[in-house]
């Protein structure tokens, strides 16, 4: 087990560079996501972290040691991909077993090592299986039980999940997070899915475009997202952004109301959006945001979703879900203040 | 493998068997009994002839007026034969094993690895196949002549153990295996060759078999290299003995057919075990389901 360190970690391919120098500290034990849109860089650098491509600058540091220049075998890092790679000619135990073939464990303990990592997956009747006669839950987890096999101080997976049906999804999720609870390994997580990112991170990377855009807890980036990016791309249904001038903690919306929100970091004047999740928007709340009319209704169970269309376009809203207001009918949104983000209109930079 | 193919499109158009029999069909089997007919009546004649008496061979007649298997006593009797089989077991065989071996490795090394000039070495590669055998069969020999290869296995050999051909093929196949495979098998520590034994080539069996088949078949009816290579009659392979069955004033035709009728025997064997390989979809089993 150890920590990682990435440092101005830049990778180019030709005069096209990818990613742009990105430095990030993972602790001993720590389950990092690095979530973002599909082309952001995620998998380019897990494979650099993983040694299966050339680092074009930067370094790359497992346990307090440099490892550019080591072969992936040497990184003592295992990673699960997103196709499972479990090779099809080979039975269940014979994959797991590939992950040892290097180690110079005796054979028993190898034997004893695969029935433990078996065990601990739930797959001991499965062992004698051939990767065809398994379904995809159970492939991904052989390809799991190849990584955990060799107890690496490093695992990463690239959207190992991205394969499985939502229900599967949701179940391995859990697995996987109960099964760092119990190995306590560093892990490394890529998704392009904020629900994964959120429901499996001790801390959870942004990226966008091959640039970090904010490192965090699961709370932090959803609570205080660092920019409109993150805003947005966290939580679901995205967060609402309404264009107005801020004067002091007064904004004025171009659509005509005003009102008052905390205060700022940097006090500031100019162009601003104003941010507001629909789970915080509520029709006929007492503080009072904007008015408009519902045009649609998406109901949840507990809650219905609420498209209204206002001066400053389409938002969502949350209203009750036994008494939702009709399609048609005017509402009254409005939302706590302290769940209001105010974000600097140029820079999409967060200013709350 | 060439005479095997009509039939079995025969059995597979056979089975859906509707009962609206229209003009399209009846020309379909039609169509498909004039190929098997021309298919199948050179290996009829060669049968019908090697159980011929010689003064009936050049009768067209497919069925002998008085059947006899002295021929095939004869030429299993015949010491000739016996060592021009054996000739053609061992170079058919051993030149079969070099091009698995030596075709997959360097069409996996076209295929996963980016190296400088990886283009011009397979264009290379290619380009050879646009020259006819006809051609090169003159440079071979001077080859042989200055290395001292006239008249042996290996000069009979040295020509086939690597083909175009197949490294063209294994490199095709060898794009169906994902890369996850391969890089996953690098993150557990095997070395390159490793990799490539034990995680590309199971992957591409059904490739191998076909490229087994088509060398075997290739080299067991090999003609001209052989019949120029060759001077004794001990180093003959089965083709270029045959050739010269019978004695000097005549061709014993129906000791010729005999010799070719037990010749293909081992070419079934080959295509028996190896077509077993041939199927589709392994690769698959192991990735996203
Ligand atoms: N081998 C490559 N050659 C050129 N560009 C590549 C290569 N691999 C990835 N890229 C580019 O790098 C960017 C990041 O890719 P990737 O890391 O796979 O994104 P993600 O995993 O976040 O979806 C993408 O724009 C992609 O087009
Ligand atoms: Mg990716």
């Amino acid at each position: 087990m150890a920590n990682l360190a990435l440092r101005k970690l830049a990778k180019s391919y030709g005069s096209i560079e990818v990613l742009h120098g990105i430095s990030l500290d993972v602790a001993d034990g720590e389950f990092v996501v690095f979530v973002g849109p599909s082309g952001c860089g995620k998998s380019t650098t897990l494979r650099m972290i993983a040694g299966l491509e050339e680092t074009s600058s930067g370094i790359i540091e497992i346990g307090g040691r440099e490892v550019n220049n080591l072969e992936p075998k040497e990184r003592d890092i295992a990673m699960v991909f997103q196709n499972y790679a479990i090779y099809p000619h080979m039975s269940v135990k014979k994959n797991i077993a590939f992950g040892l073939r290097s180690s110079k464990m005796p054979k028993v303990d190898k034997e004893k090592r695969i029935q433990e990592v078996a065990g601990i997956l739930d797959m001991v009747d499965l062992l004698d299986r051939k990767p065809d006669q398994l379904s995809g839950g159970q492939r991904q987890r052989v390809a799991i039980g190849r990584a955990m096999v060799r107890n690496p101080a490093v695992f990463l997976f690239d959207e190992p999940l991205s394969n499985l049906d939502a229900q599967l999804r949701t179940q391995m999720r859990l697995e996987i997070k109960k099964l760092h609870q119990r190995v306590g390994n560093t892990i490394i997580f890529v998704t392009h899915d904020q629900v994964e990112a959120m429901t499996m991170a001790d801390r959870i990377v942004i990226m966008k475009d091959g640039h970090i855009q904010q490192v965090g807890t699961p709370a932090e980036v959803f609570h205080k997202p660092a920019n409109t990016f993150v805003a947005r791309f966290i939580g679901a249904p995205s967060m609402n952004l309404l264009a107005g001038q801020i004067d002091g903690t007064t904004v004025s919306l171009d659509a005509g109301q005003q009102l008052t929100v905390p205060t700022l970091v940097q006090t500031q004047s100019g162009g601003v959006l104003l941010g507001v999740r629909p789970d915080d928007l509520h029709p006929n709340s007492a503080n009072p945001i904007l008015a408009g009319t519902v045009t649609l209704r998406e109901p949840l169970g507990p809650e219905t979703l609420i498209y209204v269309e206002t001066p400053s376009g389409e938002i969502i809203a949350k209203a009750d879900g036994r008494m939702p207001p009709a399609v048609g009918e005017t509402v009254q949104l409005g939302a706590d203040p302290e769940n209001l983000h105010v974000f600097d209109a140029a820079s999409g930079q967060a200013l709350t | 493998m060439v005479d095997i193919a009509p039939t079995s499109d025969a059995l597979l158009m056979a089975k859906p068997a509707p009962r609206t029999q229209n003009l399209g069909q009846i020309i379909r089997w039609l169509l498909l009994f004039i190929g098997g007919v021309i298919m199948i009546m050179p290996i009829a004649y060669m049968i019908s002839t090697s159980l011929k008496w010689p003064h009936e061979v050049y009768n067209v007649n497919l069925i002998p007026e008085e059947p006899t298997i002295d021929n095939y006593i004869f030429v299993l009797e015949d010491g000739r034969f016996y060592w021009w089989f054996v000739n053609s077991i061992i170079i058919a065989t051993i030149t079969t094993i070099c091009n698995l071996l030596f075709d997959s490795l360097v069409g996996y090394t076209l295929c996963k690895f980016r190296f400088p000039g990886r283009t011009i070495v397979f264009i290379a590669i290619l380009s050879t196949l646009m020259i006819p055998t006809e051609m090169l069969v003159i440079p071979w020999y001077l080859m042989s002549q200055s290395f001292g290869w006239l008249d042996s296995y290996w000069g009979i050999m040295f020509p086939g153990l690597m083909t175009a051909f197949g490294t063209f093929l294994m490199k095709q196949f060898f794009e169906s295996v994902p890369d996850d495979f391969i890089e996953a098998a690098r993150i557990d520590g095997l070395n390159e060759l490793q990799i490539w034994w034990t995680v590309a080539m199971p992957l591409v069996k059904p490739a191998l078999a076909a490229l087994a088949i088509f060398v075997f078949l290739g080299n067991w009816t090999a003609f001209l290299w052989p019949l120029i290579v060759t001077n004794s009659v001990d180093m003959y392979t089965i083709p270029v003995g045959l050739s010269g069955f019978g004695d000097e004033a005549d061709v014993a035709w129906e000791l010729i057919m005999t010799g070719a009728a037990i010749s293909t025997i081992p070419t079934l064997v080959v295509f028996l075990i190896f077509q077993r390989f041939i199927i589709r979809g392994v690769v698959m089993a192991g990735l996203k389901g």
